[in-house]
């Protein structure tokens, strides 16, 4: 068997081991804290500590008990929902002001203060402002996401537009393009790929994001699930949802990924 | 015949702040005919990229007029194609798809069966046909300047422009791509103007060789014309007694009169 795939899964096992030990160091010394073994039985079910049958809550992931009660599942399909609606209308917005930004000194001029001042803003402080606004649970966590993604596809739509190399330029204007033809034929092309860089960006914030947000803003998702299992005292459910927003949050990035490079003609004809 | 392509007392300068006006070329007058080869050599910085500029019109002259075919030329256009130094080729699209890019922006009434014909032709027209559908990142530095002189020809120009178009090729390729622009150029036909700074390359490809004078405020400070028959045999003109003359008349002028010092 190869050796280098030998190492990739041994390797990440033992410190998977070392992880563990940890955690049981730290359910130790600190009183409630769950162990692995209790994380693991409130994930898949089985016997407790105490002797009680638990179904986990990965074994029954598709429940739905009532609105404000449904299994894991819903509760990350809800946060998707908002972070993919708050991220398309953040590429509805931000490539077209990308793209003006790109070839217009004067709109960079005119916006780039605000963007500057705006982007290092935690979205988290457009919070409460927004559900002043909307009053309303779902309106608010989307254009908290809106807000974050934005900055990120704006400013790599424009730079992806500033890198457009002069010469291909010069061919547009030899072959008398109109400014359409322009954009579409030259600058797109070239701007594609850092517009994708933009949108693994945001994407990737907008999935930390969203947890703070729905933990701010109750009901439902996966962000208030993690919230509600504190104060249930259900500590090993805080420990399964970060181990299941992380590996959301990993499949989120890898599928970009793939999107971006299958759009990135620089990827394309080299294999 | 009348003048085809006319440039009189074409000067540009560059303003500089707080400064004098940078004056790149100034006073050039030059007559060139239908179907001529020239060639603008002179040593790097006398202007001869700005001169072919102001030519393809990317670049506009401040003072004077550039006339072609009874036309002032005011901007770029398709009739006066350009192969760029670095081929500018768009990296996203194939061989075939580079040139037919330009076919249908030029010759919107071709159907598909004569874009497809027309494209093919000149695909083959530089021996890239088995390259067709490769992509300008897969092949070889020459191949693509080959792609570019396709793309240039394919468009149907009054004039080629070719902005010192072999100087990033090592020399071995040159001579190949030389070969090439001779053999196509026989069966083409149109006014051709290249900027070198090789003599060789100059006297082999040239009816007329153009030399410019240092910058700034570089002009034309010799025109010397190459009367060697076509085909021309880059092997046996080595001792042709009109190549040696072209050949040691550019050499005078480079070195001697207009020697440039090292900076």
């Amino acid at each position: 068997m190869n050796r280098e795939l030998v190492k990739r899964i041994v390797l990440p096992l033992l410190v998977l081991v070392v992880i563990i030990q940890v955690w049981s160091g730290i359910a130790h010394v600190v009183e409630d804290f769950p162990t692995p073994s209790d994380t693991y039985v409130a994930a898949f079910g089985g016997v407790d500590a105490e002797g009680d049958d638990i179904v986990g809550v990965l074994s029954d992931p598709f429940y739905v008990e009532n609105v404000d009660d449904k299994g894991l599942f819903w509760q990350i399909m809800e946060s998707l929902k908002r972070v993919f609606g708050g991220f398309a209308l953040a590429l509805i917005v931000g490539v077209p002001l990308g793209l003006l930004i790109g070839m217009s000194k004067n709109a960079q001029y005119a916006f780039d203060p605000f963007i500057q001042i705006f982007k290092p803003v935690s979205p988290l402080a457009w919070l409460p402002l927004l559900l002043f606004i909307f009053q309303d649970i779902n309106l608010t966590a989307i254009s908290t996401i809106f807000i974050t993604s934005i900055w990120p596809i704006i400013i790599n739509t424009a730079l992806g537009v500033r890198s457009v190399n002069e010469d291909y330029m010069n061919v547009a204007k030899v072959l008398q393009f109109t400014p359409m033809e322009k954009v579409v034929q030259i600058i797109l092309p070239v701007a594609v790929p850092f517009i994708f860089t933009g949108m693994r960006l945001s994407l990737g914030i907008a999935w930390l994001v969203i947890v703070a947000a729905e933990m701010l803003t109750g009901g439902i998702g996966i962000g208030f699930w993690i919230w509600d299992e504190y104060n249930n005292l259900a500590y090993h459910n805080i420990i399964i949802g970060i181990i299941i927003v992380g590996l959301v949050g990993f499949i989120l990035d890898v599928a970009m990924g793939k999107i971006a490079d299958y759009f990135d003609y620089t990827k394309k004809g080299r294999s | 015949m009348s003048q085809f392509l006319s440039l009189k007392n074409v000067e540009k300068r560059f303003p500089i702040p707080g400064k004098d006006d940078y004056i790149a070329v100034t006073d050039v007058n030059l007559e060139i005919k239908k179907n001529e080869i020239i060639s603008i050599i002179g040593h790097s910085g006398c202007g001869k990229s700005t001169l072919l500029n102001m030519i393809s019109g990317l670049d506009l002259q401040t003072e004077g007029s550039i006339v072609l075919n009874e036309k002032e030329i005011t901007g770029p256009g398709p009739e006066r194609a350009v192969v760029f130094q670095n081929h500018s080729l768009l990296p996203w699209l194939s061989v075939y798809e580079n040139i037919e890019m330009a076919v249908k922006k030029v010759m919107p009434k071709l159907n598909s069966a004569e874009l497809r014909e027309r494209v093919e032709k000149y695909v083959s027209m530089v021996n890239l046909d088995h390259a067709k559908d490769k992509m300008p990142g897969e092949i070889s530095g020459g191949m693509k300047q080959r792609v570019g002189i396709a793309r240039a020809l394919s468009i149907n120009p009054e004039v080629l422009l070719m902005d010192e178009p072999f100087g990033a090729l090592d020399s071995l390729t040159r001579a190949n791509l030389q070969e090439h622009l001779m053999r196509i150029q026989q069966s083409v036909e149109n006014t051709v103007i290249i900027i070198t700074h090789d003599i060789d390359e100059a006297v082999l490809l040239s009816d007329k060789v153009v030399m410019m004078t240092n910058g700034p405020e570089a002009t034309i400070g010799e025109i010397l014309e190459v009367n060697l028959e076509r085909p021309r045999k880059r092997v046996e003109l080595q001792h042709d007694e009109e190549y040696i003359r072209c050949r040691e008349a550019i050499l005078s002028f480079l070195y001697e009169k207009f020697a440039k010092e090292d900076e």
